[in-house]
């Protein structure tokens, strides 16, 4: 089987600073891992959603994959070819067909151009297209704004426009795949579903694939073919949307699902205390394990392994949700 | 800070004809009105001094020392030069100087601030210890050590404004180039695969000009009064041209003869370097409250 | 009427833009009563922000008052003098902003903010001190002895939204505005917070405005809603009103659109179609009717409130007349 995206073991480091005496190099600071080993496969024309708490590593992910932040360990290959990691033929394969749609509406418009400079852009720089004019003009249409907003400025948009603008802007070379970094996040709940409603739209006309990068498990459920939830820079849940939100197996997948559902009536407490531990502390054994209520034992010595099942799903987790004989390991 | 869902009823208010605004915000400030009207007289004495019926270098000897009248309206000087031909010549230089050494400034510091704040470390760290030691020298020192070098000229002027400013701008613009690195829209532009000069010139470059002007309307009073000063200790403008120095330290070796070639001289460097810091502080206080000068 | 410490009556705010006169909130009434927490709904450009403002006293310079009153505890706040607004504000009225890390000085201690907000309270400094302590702890960051000494930086962002709740708290304050305070938090966090507002409302007794735009944070901390669209309250009730019986047409499109309260995956989402109306220019009858998919030609004319029961009204005209709307199955 050939992904249109293949990622496997990737990982992302970032130096730790480590105030004056860390710059200075005289107390080195191991480097902290921010994307810890992720192996996930996106096929073309589907969309795969990326889903954890704020510092789960999500959105580093996103910008390791087009290039924005150095690969420290792993492969990256896009329509069989690897663009990053040994034998890598660099980003060149990537730019033209991987777009990326940014979380700030308007603070990803450049504020002294028109939405015309904004949208010929990736036209001029890859110098492709004889009459950037009318692709602009196409592009415009194609997202359901009016040809007039090619003259205004970005501060001259609603949230709304603004975020249309991004995904026009995205669509310009007709990319194969868009990255989507919390793509809803400070949207109205009707803004919301137009926007998701028009990816949808090109997804089916054109055959985009997208990868989501949310905290919104509702817009998951209902546009994700798949996902992935992310702890500590790491997977820890992973397959089919469906089967994910109809027996979460991880104990922080349910616990999220359980936040993140609307209650007609008041719940009881929080299913998870406290936050994610800081990336410059791991903690030992599952990482996961000072959170959870269903810790045994061993989740506090032993990391728990990958348990797949199939492509459905995999997991990591010694006392999974849903499997019978709690304490008894799921898999191997 | 991402736009979480507030209301933008009063945010809606901004956005229109930003320019127009901002010339009719300076304009209703008392302050920044005077700085205008001050300016601008400055601006067209340069543009309109060909218009003076007198030559601002032709000697009169029999009408030395004449005071202000219908023919010489600022009077005479030592040699019989009419004063207020030479004051307009004067704002010529002053202005060229000002314009050309800032200019030349400006475009160093935004080249070299943005290779500092956008290039790799190294460069950063090493064009910061450039700027640092050029910001160490005095400026009369620079001053003097230069023309020892060339020779009195407007050229040396210009050199030493450039050396004394250029620094300033570099650090300012590289501060701003750091910050806007991270902007989400030149994330955008890289993720796009656009090199980085490109970048820089149409996603950086466009959000720090306007601090700019701002920082460069603050410092032409003082590109001004270090061409006066030079002319004035003839490290600038070489007589007979006019300047405002040289016009200056003539009235200054006469002034038991006569008040006024000193005053010609020393009225319109007071009055160009008001204006224009008048018209700067207002600009700066208008537009960037949080934007003050280092050091 | 008379037991509500916070009621809007008839209150109208405008904003001098060059554009013309922009209406933010036009003819706002609302009551709270004591010990009860009521939720302000809406999306963005609705007037929750401002209206907040109004309460607190801290309307921009461009802010023109056209009308109404704000009573706090029968008096009113509008017609009150700087000085004595700012003796009610920190005292009988305290907030929680949305940001937690722009709420605190970042210079300054935990332990030294929360002392100096105590100021005008007569007690020693180490009282002071304990009051702090004990606070901290009731919104349980760990250790708050010792934490007292760190610096907003030293703490997550869900322990920052939690100290604020702590300073708005320690001063016993007979009301709580809490403007978007989960905004910017977790849907994990966001819970946690949510309940331990609901936890020490309860016990300290304090009345609550949570302001959100968040439906599901709404449903879960508040006993009654109000529901505001382009300025104006559209809906208001119980919770149970506004979530099981919702009469005004905004209101069932919102809870409608709301993804979280649709069971069966979709690919098609629904959308209210349209944009918010100029507020420069109101357009004439309901305000809703651009964007209505029930009106009909009385909404020409702008609707009163209805009084639809004890405590549920809706400002629309075919309020009594709307089917019950299909509810998602819990």
């Amino acid at each position: 089987m050939s992904a249109l995206l293949a990622i496997e073991d990737l990982a992302v480091r970032f130096p730790s600073g480590g105030g004056l005496a860390g710059r200075l190099g005289l107390r080195p600071l191991p480097p902290i891992e921010a994307v810890a080993g992720v192996s996930l496969a996106l096929e073309a024309g589907t969309t795969y959603a990326l889903v954890g708490e704020s510092g789960s590593g999500k959105s580093t992910l996103a910008r390791a994959i087009v290039g924005l932040v150095p690969v420290a360990r792993g492969t990256i290959r896009f329509q069989g070819r690897s663009v990053a990691g040994p034998g890598a033929e660099g980003l060149g394969a990537l730019r033209r067909d991987v777009a990326i749609l940014f979380q700030d509406p308007v603070g990803s418009l450049s504020p002294r151009r028109t939405v015309r400079s904004i949208l010929a852009e990736p036209f001029r720089v890859h110098g492709v297209a004889a009459d950037p004019g009318r692709e602009v003009q196409r592009l415009l249409a194609e997202v359901g704004l009016a040809a007039d907003f090619a003259h205004r400025y970005p501060h001259q948009l609603s949230g709304g426009q603004a975020r249309r603008v991004g995904v026009a802007r995205a669509l310009a070379l007709r990319p194969k795949l868009v990255i989507a970094d919390e793509p809803t996040a400070g949207l109205d709940v009707s803004v919301q579903g137009e926007l998701l409603n028009l990816m949808n739209d090109l997804q089916a006309r054109l055959g985009i694939a997208f990868l989501m990068i949310t905290h919104n498990l509702h817009v998951v459920r209902h546009v994700a073919h798949r996902m992935g939830v992310m702890y500590l820079g790491r997977l820890v849940e992973e397959g089919a949307t469906a089967v994910i939100f109809s027996s979460p197996r991880h104990r922080y997948t349910e616990a999220l699902l359980a936040a993140g559902a609307e209650p007609d009536a008041r719940a009881g407490g929080p299913a998870i205390r406290g936050e994610v531990p800081s990336l410059i502390a791991r903690p030992p054994g599952c990482e996961f394990h000072p959170r959870c209520g269903f810790a045994l034992a061993r989740c506090r010595t032993e990391a728990p392994g990958l348990t797949a099942i199939g492509t459905l799903r995999s997991f990591r987790c010694h006392n999974p949700a849903g499997v019978a004989a709690p304490g008894a390991p799921a898999g191997a | 800070m991402s736009a979480p869902a507030s209301d933008d009823a009063a945010a809606a208010a901004g956005g229109r004809a930003p320019r127009l605004a901002g010339l009719r915000a300076v304009v209703a400030d008392p302050m920044g009105a005077l700085g205008l009207v001050m300016v601008v007289v400055v601006i067209a004495a340069a543009l309109l001094a060909d218009l003076s019926p007198h030559n601002p270098v032709a000697m009169l000897p029999r009408e030395r020392f004449a005071d202000p009248g219908l023919v010489h309206w600022l009077g005479t000087d030592h040699l019989g030069r009419d004063l207020f031909t030479r004051v307009l010549h004067g704002a010529r230089i002053a202005l060229l100087v000002a314009l050309s050494a800032t200019a030349i400034s400006l475009a160093g510091g935004l080249v070299l601030g943005m290779a500092a704040g956008y290039g790799p470390r190294w460069l950063d760290s090493a064009l910061l210890l450039v700027f640092d030691a050029l910001r160490s020298f005095p400026t009369v020192m620079l001053a003097l050590a230069l023309v020892t070098l060339t020779g009195p000229s407007l050229k040396a002027v210009v050199a030493v404004v450039v050396i004394a400013t250029l620094p300033g701008y570099g650090r300012v613009v590289r501060a701003q180039t750091m910050v806007l690195r991270h902007a989400e829209f030149v994330l955008a532009a890289r993720a796009l695969g656009a090199p980085a000069p490109r970048v820089l010139a149409l996603d950086v470059m466009p959000n720090l000009i306007g601090p700019l002007l701002i920082l460069v309307s603050m410092d032409i009073p003082v590109v001004i009064t270090i061409e006066a000063g030079m002319s004035f200790l003839g490290l600038g403008v070489r007589p007979p041209t006019p300047s405002w120095g040289t016009i200056l330290n003539d009235g200054y070796a006469f002034i038991r003869e006569s008040p006024w070639p000193a005053i010609a001289g020393g009225l319109p460097i007071v009055a160009a370097t008001l204006g224009f810091t008048f018209l700067g502080e207002t600009l700066r206080d208008r537009f960037d409250p949080r934007l003050r000068r280092e050091g | 009427m008379a037991a509500d410490i916070l009621a809007l009556r008839g209150l109208s705010v405008a904003f001098e833009t060059p554009g013309g006169r922009l209406h933010a909130l036009r003819d706002v009434s609302l009551g709270l009563a004591r010990g009860r927490v009521l939720g302000i709904a809406g999306e963005s450009g609705c007037g929750k922000s401002t209206l907040v403002s109004a309460v607190i006293g801290l309307l921009p310079s461009n802010a023109r008052l056209l009308g109404g009153e704000v009573l706090l505890d029968g008096r009113d706040l509008l017609a009150m003098g700087a000085e004595e607004m700012r003796a009610i504000r920190g005292q009988r009225m305290t907030v929680v902003f949305q940001d937690p890390m722009t709420a605190l000085n970042p210079v300054l201690t935990i332990g030294r903010q929360m002392v100096a907000i105590q100021y005008r309270s007569g007690a020693s400094g180490a009282e002071k001190r304990r009051r702090a302590v004990e606070y901290l702890a009731r919104v349980r960051i760990p250790d708050p002895e010792r934490r007292l000494g760190q610096y907003p930086h030293e703490f997550s962002g869900g322990m920052r939204q939690r100290i604020c709740i702590a300073m708005a708290l320690l001063l016993k304050p007979d009301l709580v505005i809490a403007d978007e305070p989960t905004t910017a938090l977790d849907a994990t966090l966001e819970l946690e917070v949510i309940a331990l507002l609901r936890e020490l409302q309860g016990e300290a007794g304090c009345a609550v405005l949570f302001i959100s735009h968040h439906l599901g944070a709404i449903a879960r901390l508040c006993d009654d809603v109000a529901i505001m669209y382009a300025g104006e309250v559209v809906e208001r009730g119980a919770v149970r009103d506004i979530f099981h019986d919702a009469r005004h047409p905004y209101t069932r499109a919102l809870l409608t659109c709301d993804p979280g309260r649709i069971r069966e995956a979709t690919r098609t989402l629904p959308t209210i179609p349209g944009a918010l109306p100029d507020l420069r220019r109101p357009p004439a009858g309901c305000i809703f009717r651009p964007r209505c998919a029930d009106r009909d030609d009385r909404c020409a004319v702008r609707p009163g409130e209805r009084a639809l029961g004890p405590t549920h009204r809706a400002a629309c005209h075919r309020a009594q007349e709307l089917a019950p709307l299909a509810r998602p199955v819990a």
